[in-house]
């Protein structure tokens, strides 16, 4: 088997045993980037030459017989929302383009010391904030299945890199569901875990609450290998739970039986498509021929998600995004003052000239949207009325998620409404983008974790993701559940036609 | 408070102290004062993309200290909020501050004056909480080009604000106040209070209450003043300030209210305070809890830990010193003002003397008198307790009387020796000439080639033998050594 098909599992077991030298592997996903990137635009920044050199020195240390780590020589493509000291990390905003950190990422350097070798840096919706990529300062990302379609987002750029085989393993980050949506619509296998289990350290905050970063890969054995690397208690990161790392890939091969799985009935009700409907409801009958139990569960404030999401990430936002002002580092107006003496232009000073036009210039129009609806819910006499209330939401929301953990252990669903989109479908409408993410978004406001794996294709050949959700801290369980079904059915072994399928 | 004054000056302060930690709030970052600029920095205090905050447990522990010594009730649960706001010294867009429910609330902090100059005076404490700093702009006039320089070795160093009720009622009474904030502050090293270095910053806010013919009484509008770099500018500035405002209630009959708050920047070297922009004061800042930190919980053992560690405060410490060593509220009043190390000394003194009023009289006169005129700190005192008990010992046994003694206590004071030494060198242990004579001719004997040297007329060689001379006796007087040993050198001729 040639690298591009391997399960990263495989891949590190291969590298381990000396079929192929990380020097091998890395050249075969950099040639695929350099062939497909052109066509489906899932990187922004490629790093053959740091990617080649990591390698070989993996290669020369366990040559010497010298201590490598556990994921020595896999390919891993990063967000590009993560800091890296030595690639640009630019959020896919022109406010970054060119911005270079002085640290890595908690998550990045967890890699690092696991001797991952890094490709390059994923494209992305700007600042994380979309759901089909389209809002990349550096253009959309095309989805592999569908070339006129979108991968989702904002993870889109690691979903369709996975997807087209132009890594085994790509880093996401989820704030309402940019890890499950995309690699929903890829059809690859996404995790988000329970908030604090990953390190946020170096991940350029969106909403800080919410955010969280997890893996992207074919299978849920690859996800499970990545998280044994990337979670884990980061004394520099307050949120950051100080609780052991489980060996997620000893705990996936355990029976389903006697798992009892919920169902929200109103997941199914109107605007959900029929076929995904359909993938969905035969992905609840593998499930239940492995053994586990179906239940109906209530999410009764799971109506109000999407305006709670709307309120309390867009206020985090906000705030987060306020240090990009033009006057340390980032994008600054490159011809403030030309105008006569005495005249302001309209700025009240030369510094309010150079922060108003500096994020002008520098943030795309979701950007600005989602700041403005930020400051104006915080600001005095409306945070009552919105941004308080929404946190009131969100804890009925989690509590939600915790009462209905009762009685199931887990949850399952679809991940999106419909199958990917075409590109420019929604783009003119807000709203309606805001919607992609209804099935997620609880998951982010409640803090648990969640998982999406292919269960399905649409007749036109386009993937269908479920979804599972899990009480706090039980990714084993999410994995396990995943694996199950994924040793159980090849919908994730599907690689699309439209890039061309690798060679054998 | 003047009673004469048609109006009564209403004051309430808010004082920022930076806190005593080797380590800023929210990162490792060095909070030492005057570093190059920009070089005590890292992502955290610097806002870089991606970084994040982690408590100093310390400053935390310091901030709780200061509020227990105010009488605060201390909040078992508090969380950190952000107060967002565009700034350049403000990396982040926003500072981390505590909102709505700091970590301590509703304490007080009086001070009396021993000599009843005023009135105890007993200040409300609104709240206490802690906050990150912001750096410093410096704007670059000099240039010509209008530049702003940033310099953030001081961005999030730990700050404890402290808001008072507006409880005082006059320029002085605010002044003393202070002093005795500083001091408790101080003493509970909590901070090193230093105004120069920014480590206590003070605004007040002032306004006039007037009786009016009919009862009513009338509120001129609340101004902030801010600028005030020491506790004498506050004094002025709020003394100015009370005269302008009654001036100009005089004009307009403006009151509170009717006009939004101002703030008033101080202009020390005119003596006067200049409206500033309004802008800054209708800001909204959109507090909101910062999702990057934890709260943070209090337990009542945390808060006895604290306790215990804290030490005795300024106000109960000259109580305990007036009964304890028998001295005087005044005496006691004044060493406990000039710090615990100082009080330390006195301590240790009057447990040699045994008599805490000598002891505290050599404080007051002389140990002090000369640390005022070297401007020295007692750390660096060269004459020890020790030293000084055994010149008041000496006293006592009737070697010397007092003046002589000080005299003494100076030469001490300037060499670092000891009273022996000292009484020695000044001749006071007379040695008799006799003994000098026949010490001069052991000498003379043992040293042939300087009695020869003289002898041809080059004086200065005698000086070889003094150091000998005071090997042999360290008390005699060189000089007379010197004379003795010419003289005996002539007489051989
Ligand atoms: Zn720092």
């Amino acid at each position: 088997m040639q690298p591009l098909e391997m399960s990263a599992v495989d891949l590190v077991a291969a590298l381990r045993q000396g079929d192929i030298t990380a020097v091998e592997s890395a050249t075969v996903f950099l040639d695929r980037i350099e062939a497909t990137n052109g066509s489906i635009n899932a990187f922004l920044a490629v790093d053959r030459e740091g990617a080649l050199a990591r390698a070989a020195d993996i290669d020369a240390r366990r040559k010497a017989g010298k201590p490598v780590g556990p994921l020595a020589g896999l390919p891993v493509a990063l967000k590009d929302v993560l800091c890296t000291s030595d690639m640009p990390t630019t959020c896919a905003s022109k406010m970054l383009e060119g911005f270079r950190p002085p640290y890595d990422a908690d998550v990045v350097a967890r890699l690092r010391r696991a001797d991952a070798v890094f490709l390059g840096k994923t494209n992305m919706d700007e600042f994380a904030m979309g759901g089909s990529n389209e809002n990349s300062a550096f253009g959309p990302v095309r989805n592999p299945w569908d070339l006129s379609r979108t991968p989702g987002g904002s993870s889109g750029g690691s979903a369709a890199c996975v997807a087209g085989d132009m890594a085994p393993v790509a880093i996401g980050s989820d704030t309402g569901g940019s890890i499950r949506q995309p690699a929903g619509l890829c059809g690859i296998t996404g995790l988000k875990p329970t908030y604090g289990r990953v390190s946020r350290r170096g991940l350029i905050a969106f909403a800080s609450s919410l955010d969280q970063i997890g893996p992207m890969a074919r299978s849920a054995a690859d996800c499970a290998l990545i998280m044994e690397t990337i979670a884990g208690h980061d004394p520099g990161d307050s949120t950051s739970l100080a609780v052991d790392v489980p060996r997620y890939t000893d705990l996936l091969d355990r029976p389903l039986a006697g798992v009892r799985i919920g169902r929200v009935p109103e997941h199914f009700a109107a605007g959900l498509d029929p076929e995904v409907a359909k993938g969905v409801e035969e992905a609840f009958a593998v499930l239940m021929a492995a053994g586990a139990t179906v239940h109906d569960v209530q999410l009764p404030h799971a109506k109000y998600g999407i305006p709670t999401y709307y309120l309390v990430a867009p206020c985090e936002a906000s705030s987060n995004l306020a240090r990009y002002d033009g006057a340390h580092y980032g994008h600054r107006c490159k011809d403030l003052g030309q105008r006569t003496a005495g005249h302001t232009g309209g700025f009240e000073s030369p510094l309010v000239e150079m922060y108003c036009r500096s994020r002008a210039e520098g943030f795309g129009p979701e950007v600005k949207r989602r700041i403005m609806l930020g400051t104006y819910a915080l600001s005095a006499g409306y945070y009552e009325a919105y941004y308080a209330k929404a946190l009131r939401v969100r804890r009925l929301i989690r509590q939600d998620y915790l009462d209905a953990f009762q009685t199931v252990d887990l949850i399952g669903g679809p991940v999106s409404a419909t199958p990917a989109f075409k590109l420019g479908e929604k783009t003119d409408d807000p709203l309606a983008m805001y919607l992609v993410d209804l099935y997620t978004v609880g998951t982010n406001l409640a803090g648990v974790g969640g998982i999406s794996f292919p269960c399905g294709f649409t007749k036109s050949g386009l993937p269908i993701g479920f979804q599972l959700q899990a009480p706090p801290l039980a990714e084993p369980l999410l994995l396990q559940a995943a694996d199950r079904f994924q040793r159980l059915t090849d919908w994730h072994r599907r690689r699309p036609q439209a890039v061309g399928v690798a060679k054998t | 408070m003047s009673t004469t004054a048609p109006y009564t000056t209403i004051i309430g302060l808010e004082v920022h102290v930076q806190l005593m930690t080797r380590t800023k709030l929210f990162c490792g970052c060095s909070t030492k004062f005057g570093g190059a600029p920009n070089t005590q920095v890292c992502p955290t205090c610097l806002g870089l993309p991606g970084s994040l905050p982690v408590m100093n447990r310390r400053a935390f522990d310091l901030a709780l200290r200061a509020a227990l010594a105010l009488e605060c009730t201390i909040a078992p649960f508090t969380k950190w909020d952000r107060k967002n706001y565009f700034y350049p010294d403000l990396p982040k867009g926003y500072q981390i501050s505590q909102f709505d429910l700091p970590f301590s609330s509703d304490g007080f902090l009086e001070v009396v004056d021993p000599k009843g100059a005023f009135e105890p005076c007993r200040v409300g404490i609104v709240r206490v909480h802690l906050e990150e700093d912001a750096g410093k702009s410096m704007h670059d006039e000099a240039a010509g080009t209008g530049d702003t320089r940033i310099d953030l070795n001081r961005a999030g160093t730990p700050l404890c604000e402290i808001v008072t009720q507006p409880d005082l009622r006059s320029p002085q009474d605010a002044r003393a106040w202070l002093n005795e904030l500083k001091l408790l502050l101080v003493y509970l090293g909590v901070s090193d209070c230093n105004m120069q270095e920014g480590s206590l910053r003070v605004d007040a806010n002032v306004n006039l209450h007037i009786p009016q013919p009919d009862g009513r009484i009338a509120k001129t509008p609340i101004v902030e003043i801010k600028n005030m770099n020491s506790f004498r500018s506050v004094e002025r500035a709020l003394t100015y300030e009370a005269a302008r405002q009654w001036e100009d209630w005089q004009a307009t009959k403006a009151e509170m209210g009717k006009t939004p708050k101002q703030t008033r920047g101080w202009d020390d070297p005119a003596g006067i305070t200049r409206a500033q922009r309004h802008k800054e004061e209708s800001s909204d800042y959109r507090y909101f809890p910062e999702p990057d930190l934890v709260p943070v919980t209090v337990s009542q053992q945390q808060i006895a830990s604290i306790r215990g560690e804290m030490g005795e405060p300024p106000v109960s410490l000259r109580k305990t010193l007036a009964a304890k060593w028998n001295i005087p509220a005044y005496d006691a009043d004044v060493l406990v003002n000039q710090g615990r190390e100082l009080v330390d000394y006195f301590e240790d003194l009057a447990t040699r003397v045994g008599e805490g009023k000598v002891a505290s009289n050599w404080m007051q006169q002389d140990v002090l008198r000369i640390l005022n005129e070297t401007n020295g700190t007692v750390s660096d005192f060269t004459v020890r307790p020790e030293g000084l008990a055994d010149l008041i010992g000496r006293i006592k046994k009737g070697d010397f009387d007092t003046s002589r003694a000080r005299e003494i206590f100076a030469e001490m004071v300037t060499s670092g020796r000891p009273v022996d030494n000292v009484v020695a060198g000044m001749g006071i242990a007379a040695v008799s000439d006799d003994d000098v004579i026949s010490l001069c001719r052991e000498l003379l004997a043992a040293n042939p080639k300087i009695v020869a040297d003289v002898k041809s007329g080059k004086e200065q060689a005698a000086a070889g033998l003094i150091g000998q001379a005071k090997k042999k006796n360290a008390n005699v007087n060189p000089g007379k050594v010197r004379a003795v040993c010419i003289d005996l050198i002539r007489g051989m001729e």
